[in-house]
């Protein structure tokens, strides 16, 4: 599992800044951003070095702000890749919150997922795929 | 536990010969000493020698905030400069202060009124009480503190505000007994567990005694759940004395009025008539005993109701229930009168959200809208928007069928609603003619 930092933001002008600000303001690296929003809030998903650290800034300015483990797998490369990826879990009764897809440095694709059961991951192992560890999408050092 | 069993254990039928005594003393000292009244009381073609017991109290006029304005500063005083030993004062935000004198003797009286509702609160000599309410003009801070002397508790006088070493006393200084203002007292509790305190287990604090504004049963149970504590209301306002007019006892089912000092009626505000023993109406008091300040039939613009029928603890003085608003903090809200205490109660229904909130009144077009904004609690998963919605959805159909008024319900992040360390500002309206 791999830990995301995830922050409540008021869908009003200039909060999503504040945020990115509090995090910057620590000296800490963003790797990567994803919004989910609805009318009046959005729920921001970030991967930063130093997550429980960038939580706590977060929680000192205001902001409802937490760290949360989700799965991290390295897409096959190949057409339905991503489909046998779901149907794996839902074969192992696993709910799957929700989801989505990034490239660290351009080089692989990760399929970032929420899902309700940790022991997955030793069962995507025996199956064969590639897990990503937390090192390879943030630094942990100097936290 | 009593701390006058003599007064507070007092039969009903000598209660009120005391107060019919006190009511005729009354009379006679504002009527001689105080243009207002006399001129008031001509007006109303009553002589004091009228009043012959309580029963005579609904000849006499009554007495707003506007005249304690009108007088400002010391036309509605009744002693000399020199018999006046301190001033309280509220804010003039709209209009003159009001400004209230005391005696030493008032001073007095007030501790053991306060004193009164800190021993039903289980506090002795012994008890360390941490006043936490502002000190300074406004009563909260040395009403309370004087009640704490008055007893021989050990008094710590840290006024309100600097959350940390409230906590940190509360902590170090075995604090048994707090007192502030319910909002302050839920985020002391809030700040406490976000320190990584479990204040229920590490404090020893065993009671709260909360006023100057009103406590929905919801909030207070948040409050004794998070402090591990029982949760005491007082009543009081500064025109008519301060916190300590009514309390409650340990059985919580209402607050006793220090009937020997006030002489409370319910009236209807619109018709200004007495209501029926039961009734909701807008609470008046008249100070039996106060010599610098007093006050014949003040409209308090408190709603509340007289609880019928004995307590259990064995005092005889008369019960009213919690405020349930103000007569001026009624909401019309498409035609329908709401109560911010009513919110609250839904409200504090919902675990997954704090106690904080805010309510926002809009026009649009000719229609108010409603808004709510409310704060999840940390623990909540809320990084999924489907919950998020959900949390949503049920706290509106909560409030529609409590308040039969559709109200937009927004979640907000904890920056975004003021915390308060004295009287929380919870209605913002914004309706057209209104700011
Ligand atoms: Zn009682």
């Amino acid at each position: 599992m791999i830990s995301q930092l995830t922050v409540f933001i008021e869908n009003r002008k200039g909060h999503l800044a504040q945020a990115c600000r509090v995090i910057a303001d620590e000296d800490i690296n963003m790797r990567a951003l994803f919004l989910a929003d609805t009318t009046d809030f959005g729920i921001a998903r970030i991967f930063c070095d130093c997550p429980e650290k960038a939580a706590e800034a977060l929680r000192g300015a205001g902001f409802r702000a937490k760290v949360i483990d989700v799965l991290g797998v390295r897409v096959p490369d190949r057409k339905g890749g991503l489909a046998e990826l779901l149907e794996f879990l839902d074969r192992e009764n696993v709910d799957v919150e929700y989801g989505y897809c990034f490239s660290i440095n351009e080089n692989f694709a990760i399929d970032v997922l929420k899902v309700n059961d940790a022991s997955i991951e030793l069962r995507l192992v025996e199956a064969g795929y590639a897990l990503v560890q937390s090192e390879e999408v943030y630094a942990l050092d100097d936290c | 536990m009593y701390y006058q069993p003599e007064i507070e254990t007092m039969s009903e039928e000598n209660l009120r010969d005391l107060q019919s005594e006190r009511l005729k003393e009354l009379v006679a000292y504002v009527y001689e000493r105080i243009p207002f009244y006399h001129q008031a009381f001509d007006e109303a073609g009553i002589s004091p020698e009228d009043i012959k017991s309580i029963d005579d109290i609904a000849r006499l006029p009554f007495t707003v905030k506007q005249d304690l304005r009108d007088g400002y500063p010391f036309k509605m005083f009744a002693v000399e400069n020199d018999e006046v030993v301190r001033i309280h004062s509220s804010s003039g935000t709209t209009g003159n202060a009001t400004v209230v004198g005391y005696t030493e003797q008032d001073l007095v009286n007030w501790g053991d009124c306060v004193a009164r509702a800190l021993v039903a609160a289980g506090a002795s000599t012994k008890s360390t009480v941490q006043v936490a309410y502002g000190y300074g003009l406004f009563t909260g801070g040395l009403g309370a503190h004087r009640g704490g002397e008055a007893i021989g508790c050990t008094v710590i006088p840290i006024s309100s505000g600097n959350t940390r070493r409230q906590i940190q006393l509360l902590d170090d200084f075995n604090t048994d007994i707090l007192c502030c203002t319910p909002s302050y007292a839920l985020h002391i509790a809030e700040s406490a567990l976000e320190e990584g305190y479990k204040p229920a287990d590490d404090l020893q604090v065993s009671a709260a005694v909360l006023g100057a504004e009103p406590c929905s049963e919801g909030m207070r149970n948040e409050i004794e759940e998070k402090l591990g504590l029982k949760v005491h209301d007082i009543y009081g306002l500064s025109e008519v004395m301060g916190p300590g007019v009514a309390w409650e006892c340990d059985k919580q089912q209402g607050l006793h009025v220090c009937d020997d000092h006030f002489l409370v009626e319910i009236i209807d505000p619109d018709t200004l008539e007495p209501v029926e023993d039961g009734q909701w109406g807008e609470a008046v008091f008249t100070t039996l005993t106060k010599q610098a300040s007093p006050l014949i039939r003040y409209r308090t613009r408190d709603i509340t109701r007289i609880i019928k029928g004995r307590c259990a603890c064995g005092r005889a003085l008369t019960r009213i229930d919690r405020i349930a608003g103000r007569t001026d903090d009624m909401l019309i809200i498409r035609g329908v009168n709401v109560f911010p205490s009513q919110i609250e109660e839904v409200i504090t229904q919902f675990e997954e959200i704090t106690a904080q909130y805010e309510i926002i009144l809009k026009s649009k077009g000719s229609l108010d809208h409603v808004e709510l904004h409310v704060e999840t609690v940390p623990d909540f998963p809320f990084d999924e928007v489907r919950k998020l919605e959900a949390l949503k959805k049920d706290i509106a159909r909560e409030l529609k069928s409590n308040l039969q008024v559709a109200v937009e319900v927004k979640i907000v992040e904890p920056k975004t609603i003021g915390r308060s360390e004295g009287k929380a500002k919870r209605i913002i309206d914004m309706r057209e003619g209104r700011q």
